[in-house]
C-alpha cells in the first residue's frame, strides 16, 4: 500500500516523468514533466493530442513503453494502478450506479466494503466537506451531475492520495457550476497540499486563476508556462492558434 | 399529411399486420373448433382429463429450465474468460466457431451429437476400448440437455460477450484504481451488467428449448419425454387425435405467451449482431488460478462444440459418396429445400420491410413510439405460435378443403417465413430508423418519394442489414426440420427430411454425407446472399 505523500519533502517532485513513451495508433507520444507538492496544473490542447493519455500514464491505466515514472519519490513505472498515490476523476461514470453514495465513497477505504463505525463516520465527514451532508443513502441516479462529481471528490478525500488527476470532470456542467466545482477543488488542494492536474477544454473554468499550464500537442508537451503567458501572443504557432479559436464566441 | 401520403405510410405495415392477425385467427380458431363445431369446450375438457398432456408439459418445463440454466450458467465463465483475454491465441477463431450453431441446421448438429455420444458413438467406443464396463445412454433427458447446451451455450456466450463489451471503460479503471479484484470486482462491475442481461437471455433460451422439436424428437427417448411441439406432431401424424392436438396447441400458446410477456416486461432488447466484440480494459487475469479457471471455461465450451462437428466430417469422409451423390432423390430434395428457402426468405423480407417501413414512419414522423413497437411486435408471432402449432392449425383448417400434403411445401414456406421474420425486423429495423431520422428531412425537402427515394436514399444504407437478414432467414429455412415433418411426404421431402429418414433407417454413413451437403448449402447460401445483396464490406 502507498502512503508516501506525507513523507516527501518539498525538494523531491511529486510527479516526475522522464522520457515516458507511449504509442497510440500512429501517434508516438513522449512526455517529460515534473510537478511539486501543492501545485495546481491545467492541461490544455486540441482534441486527440494526448491529454488523457498523459493522465492515464500517471494513473497506470496505460503502461509506459519506456522511460521512468516517479511518483512521491518512488519508481512507479511498472506498478498497478491501485498501488499508485493517485486518484482520478473521469468526465462521468465515477460512481457505481447500483451502490449508494455512502458505499461508493466507502470503496475508497476498503474495496471489500467492510466498513467499521469509524470508517462510516469518516465517509459522512467527507461527504459533508464537499457539501453532500446526509446524502449517503442516495443512489447516484438520484443526484445531479454536479453532486455526483462532488461524491467522487469525497471519495478522493477518504483515499487520501497526494495526486489528484481530473480528466474534464466538470465538462458536462453549466458554467457557474463548473467554476464552483473548480473552487472546491482548489480549497481541497490547499487543505491537503494536493498536486492537481486538470485537463480542460473550457478555459472559463480557470477564470480568476493563472495556473501553470501545459499545452499538449501531437503527443508532447509543447509549452509549459503560466496560462496568461500562453494566452498572450505566443511564439509557438499551435498555441497561438488554439487560443485564437478558443476565444472566438461560440 | 395528404390522403395519398397517409396511405403510403400506413398501407405496408397495416396490410402485413392484418395478414398475420388473420393467419393467427384462423389457425387458432380451427384448433378451438375441433369436433364441437363452434365452441371451445371440447379441447379444453380434453386437456383437463388428459394425464399424458400434463406429463408432457411437466417434462418440457423441467427440460427447458435445466437447459437454460446449464447453457447460460456455463456461458458466464466462458464469456468472462474470452472478454478478459483479448490476446488469447486463436481467439477470433473461437469466437467465430461460437457463431456457427446459429446457422447450422439443428438436425445436422443433432446427428453429430449422436455420432459422439450415441450407442456406437465415440464416447462409448472409447469406454469399450478402455475395457470399462459402463456405457452412457444418450436417449432421454441427458441427451436433450447435451444437444440444447451444444446449440445454446455458444449463442449465450456471444450475447454475454456483448454485455461485457458494454461495461464502460471508466468502470474498469475506477475498479483498478480502487484495488477491486476477485469477488469485489465481480460484484461491483460485472454482476450489475449480468443482472440486466441474464433474465432476458435465460428467458429466450428457455423459450427456444421449450419449443424445441427436432432435438427432442431425435434424442428424447420416447413418451412422455417430449416437448409440446413433439407431442403435437405425434398426436397428428401417428394417432390422428385432433382433440389432443388442439389441447396441446392451446397449452403451448398459453405458456409461450406468458413467457414472451414476462420477457417483454423484464428485459431490454438484445442486439442481434453477428459481428461484435470490442476488447475491454482490465488487467486482472494474470494470477495462476484465474488462468486455470479461464482455460477450463473455454476448454469446456470447445469440448461441447467441436467433437460433433468433427464427427460429422469424419463420418462423411468415409461414407459412400458415389452412391449417395448419384441418387436423384438427393438432388430433388436439394432443389426443393433451396426453392422453399428462397421463397420463405423473400417472404420474410417482404413482410419485415412492410412492417418496418410503416413502424419507422410512425415512430419518427408521427412520434408514436408505442404504436410503432406494437406493430413491430407482430413480427414475433412465431415465438407465441411455434411452427408445429401453426402447422397443426393450418392442417386442421385446410384438411376439408384441400389436399394438405399436396400443398405442404407452400405451407412450409409460410411457416418458415414467420420464423425468419423476427431476425429481419431486429436486424433491418434499427438501421431503417436511423436512415429516416438522419436523412428524412433532406429527402423530404428535395421532394423525393416512392421507389426512386428508396433506391437513392434508403438502399445504400439498408443493403448491408437487408443482406444479413435475408441471408439468415434463408439459411434457417434451408436447414429447418419442423413443420415439414407434418406435411412432408416421399414426394415432397426436403433435405433435412431426407436426412431424418436416412437416420431412421440406420443408414448413418449416407446420412453424414447428406448432413455435410446440407451444412455446405446453408453456409454457401448465407455467404452468397449476405455478400451478394449486402455488397462488399467497405472498411
Amino acid at each position: 500500500m502507498v502512503s508516501g505523500g506525507a513523507a516527501v519533502t518539498d525538494r523531491v517532485p511529486v510527479i516526475a516523468l522522464e522520457a515516458v513513451r507511449f504509442d497510440y495508433e500512429a501517434m508516438h507520444m513522449r512526455f517529460d514533466l515534473t510537478a511539486d507538492a501543492g501545485e495546481m496544473i491545467a492541461v490544455i490542447g486540441p482534441s486527440g493530442a494526448g491529454k488523457s493519455t498523459l493522465l492515464n500514464l500517471i494513473a497506470g491505466f496505460e503502461p509506459a513503453l519506456s522511460g521512468t515514472l516517479r511518483l512521491a519519490g518512488r519508481n512507479h513505472t511498472r506498478t498497478a494502478p491501485a498501488a499508485r498515490p493517485v486518484t482520478t476523476l473521469f468526465q462521468e461514470m465515477n460512481l457505481f450506479p447500483h451502490l449508494s453514495v455512502g458505499r461508493n465513497v466507502g470503496l475508497g477505504i476498503d474495496p471489500r466494503l467492510r466498513l467499521s463505525a469509524a470508517d462510516i463516520e469518516q465517509v459522512a465527514a467527507a461527504l459533508a466537506r464537499v457539501g453532500l451532508a446526509g446524502k449517503q443513502d442516495r443512489l447516484p441516479g438520484q443526484l445531479s451531475g454536479g453532486e455526483r462529481q462532488r461524491a467522487a471528490l469525497a471519495r478522493s478525500l477518504v483515499r487520501d492520495r497526494p495526486i489528484l488527476l481530473l480528466d474534464e470532470p466538470f465538462a458536462a456542467l453549466d458554467p457557474p457550476l463548473r467554476r464552483q466545482m473548480v473552487r472546491l477543488v482548489r480549497e481541497l488542494q490547499a487543505e491537503r497540499t494536493l498536486t492537481v492536474l486538470l485537463v480542460t477544454h473550457q478555459l472559463d473554468e480557470l477564470a480568476g486563476m493563472d495556473p501553470r499550464t501545459l499545452f499538449v500537442d501531437d503527443g508532447r508537451i509543447t509549452a509549459d508556462d503560466r496560462l496568461s503567458h500562453l494566452a498572450a501572443e505566443h511564439p509557438v504557432p499551435a498555441v497561438a492558434g488554439f487560443f485564437a479559436s478558443a476565444s472566438r464566441p461560440a | 399529411m395528404t390522403a395519398r401520403s397517409a396511405v403510403a405510410l400506413w398501407a405496408p405495415g397495416l396490410s402485413v399486420a392484418a395478414g398475420l392477425l388473420l393467419l393467427i385467427g384462423v389457425a387458432l380458431g380451427a384448433l378451438l373448433s375441433i369436433e364441437s363445431g363452434s365452441t371451445a369446450v371440447a379441447p379444453l375438457m380434453g386437456l383437463i382429463r388428459d394425464d399424458y398432456v400434463w406429463a408432457v408439459l411437466r417434462f418440457a418445463l423441467v427440460q427447458a429450465s435445466l437447459s437454460a440454466l446449464l447453457s447460460v450458467g456455463l456461458a458466464i465463465p466462458a464469456a468472462r474468460a474470452l472478454s478478459r483475454r483479448p490476446d488469447l491465441p486463436g481467439r477470433w477463431v473461437i469466437v467465430r466457431l461460437m457463431g456457427l450453431p446459429m446457422v447450422i441446421p439443428v438436425i445436422v448438429g443433432t446427428f453429430g451429437i449422436i455420432a459422439v455420444y450415441g450407442r456406437g458413438g465415440w464416447v462409448n467406443d472409447g469406454l469399450a476400448a478402455l475395457g470399462l464396463p459402463f456405457r452412457i445412454d444418450l436417449y432421454g433427458l441427458q441427451g436433450i440437455l447435451i444437444a440444447h447446451v451444444f446449440f445454446n451455450l455458444p449463442f449465450a456466450t456471444r450475447i454475454l460477450l456483448q454485455g461485457w463489451a458494454g461495461i464502460p471503460a471508466e468502470s474498469w479503471r475506477l475498479a483498478e484504481q480502487l484495488g477491486l479484484r476477485g469477488v469485489p470486482l465481480f460484484r461491483q462491475v460485472e454482476w450489475p451488467m449480468l443482472r440486466q442481461v441474464l433474465p432476458g437471455l435465460a428467458g429466450l433460451v428457455f423459450l427456444i428449448c421449450f419449443t424445441s422439436f427436432a432435438i427432442v424428437l431425435m434424442v428424447g427417448g420416447g413418451p412422455p419425454n417430449a416437448t409440446l411441439e413433439v407431442a403435437i406432431y405425434q398426436a397428428l401424424r401417428f394417432d390422428f387425435d385432433l382433440v389432443r392436438v388442439s389441447a396441446l396447441s392451446l397449452l403451448q400458446v398459453a405458456v409461450c405467451l406468458a413467457v414472451v410477456l414476462a420477457l417483454a416486461a423484464i428485459s431490454r432488447p438484445m442486439p442481434v449482431d453477428l459481428g461484435l466484440d470490442r476488447p475491454i480494459c482490465r488487467h486482472d487475469g494474470g494470477a495462476l488460478h484465474s488462468r486455470v479457471i479461464d482455460a477450463l471455461a473455454i476448454g469446456f465450451a470447445l469440448l461441447i462444440l467441436i467433437p460433433p462437428l468433427l464427427a460429422l466430417g469424419i463420418d462423411a469422409a468415409g461414407g459412400p459418396w458415389a452412391r449417395t451423390l448419384s441418387d436423384p432423390g438427393l438432388w430433388a430434395a436439394v432443389g426443393r429445400s433451396v426453392s422453399v428457402a428462397l421463397a420463405s426468405g423473400a417472404l420474410a423480407l417482404a413482410l419485415g420491410l412492410g412492417i418496418i417501413l410503416t413502424s419507422r414512419a410512425v415512430k419518427i414522423r408521427l412520434r408514436r413510439r408505442g404504436l410503432a413497437e406494437a406493430l413491430e411486435s407482430m413480427g414475433i408471432v412465431a415465438f407465441v405460435l411455434p411452427p408445429l402449432v401453426l402447422g397443426a392449425g393450418l392442417f386442421v383448417l385446410l384438411r376439408g378443403v384441400a389436399d394438405v400434403f399436396a400443398i405442404g411445401l407452400g405451407l412450409v414456406v409460410v411457416v418458415n417465413a414467420l420464423m425468419g421474420l423476427p431476425f429481419v425486423i431486429r436486424i433491418v429495423g434499427p438501421a431503417a430508423d436511423r436512415a429516416l431520422a438522419t436523412q428524412g428531412r433532406l429527402a423530404d425537402s428535395l421532394g423525393m418519394a416512392g421507389l426512386s427515394r428508396f433506391r437513392l436514399v434508403d438502399w445504400p444504407v439498408l443493403r448491408r442489414p437487408i443482406g444479413l437478414g435475408l441471408a439468415l432467414a434463408t439459411a434457417l429455412s434451408i436447414g429447418d426440420f419442423s413443420v415439414i415433418a407434418l406435411f412432408g411426404t416421399q414426394d415432397t421431402q426436403t433435405l433435412p427430411m431426407l436426412l431424418y429418414r436416412l437416420m431412421g433407417a440406420y443408414r448413418l454413413d449416407q446420412a453424414a454425407i447428406v448432413g455435410l451437403v446440407l451444412i455446405t448449402l446453408c453456409l454457401t447460401f448465407f455467404l452468397v446472399i449476405e455478400r451478394g445483396v449486402g455488397g462488399r464490406r467497405r472498411d
